[in-house]
């Protein structure tokens, strides 16, 4: 049987973006971020395990400019999946549904991970 | 006529067979990565430096062993739970859906036994 392609809802693109769908986009977005990362410590841990000669190739290649970028959102992702995570299990707890809160915990998350971001990456390179 | 076992009543599953395993499995495990996370993350800034001897003998040590195996474990676990969620969210045709799956899974356990044993290798392993 040939499935008619009707139009699902929700209709995202006629939605304004607010900061409780935005938000819940950058959480899986940034999870996604986090597994792709994964991918990258546990390269080097194996590299690590493997002897000096493997390691100082992978520690080549993990210096890359472009890779260094990617620590720097890896942080990002890191920091605000962590801050978000935590928002999320004050829901499952039960806490933090009135709207006003719900804006104030989403905006209090996005400057939590940014300042961290910051500082981290500052801590990290000094 | 009601098919359903008054047990599978009281058990609340559905054709599914289950519902709340997952969402408990990811909050369960979020909870432990909120904590190792931050400990690898400070851990992490206070290396002397990332010289192979340094990084080589900090993993081997006992309590630092432990604790990034653990780490790497619950980070794949907490990741292919993650990466089913969205997958099965967007991905709507059914082989594809399937296919990206199963692949997910097969990395992911890939990613926890490399980890693992590099962590693993190191502790046990003759100082290179």
């Amino acid at each position: 049987m040939d499935k008619v392609e009707r139009p699902l809802s929700p209709h995202l693109q006629v939605y304004r973006p607010q900061i409780t769908s935005v938000l819940s986009i950058l959480h899986r977005a940034t999870g996604l971020g986090l597994s792709a990362g994964l991918i990258l410590l546990v390269y080097w841990l194996t590299s690590l395990a493997t002897g000096t000669e493997a390691y100082a190739a992978a520690a080549t290649i993990l210096a890359a400019t472009w890779i260094k970028i990617g620590y720097v959102v890896c942080c990002f992702c890191f920091f605000y999946h962590l801050a978000n995570g935590l928002r999320h299990l004050v829901w499952d707890l039960g806490y933090g549904f009135e709207p006003a809160q719900i804006a104030f915990g989403g905006w209090v998350v996005v400057v939590t991970a940014a300042t961290a971001t910051l500082i981290y990456s500052f801590l990290a390179i000094f | 006529m009601n098919l359903v076992t008054p047990l599978n009543r009281v058990l609340g599953l559905g054709s599914a067979k289950d519902g709340t395993e997952h969402w408990w499995r990811q909050r369960v495990s979020a909870v432990a990565l909120a904590v190792l996370g931050l400990w690898l993350a400070i851990a992490a800034l206070g290396l002397d430096d990332w010289e192979y001897a340094t990084v080589a003998a900090w993993v081997r040590r006992p309590t630092i062993s432990v604790l990034l195996l653990i780490s790497v474990l619950t980070s794949c676990y907490h990741s292919q739970l993650g990466v089913q969620i969205v997958v099965e969210d967007y991905v709507h045709a059914n082989a594809v859906k399937i296919a990206t799956l199963i692949l997910s899974t097969f990395l992911h356990v890939s990613l926890a036994v490399a980890g693992a044993f590099a962590v693993l290798k190191l502790a046990f392993g003759a100082q290179a």
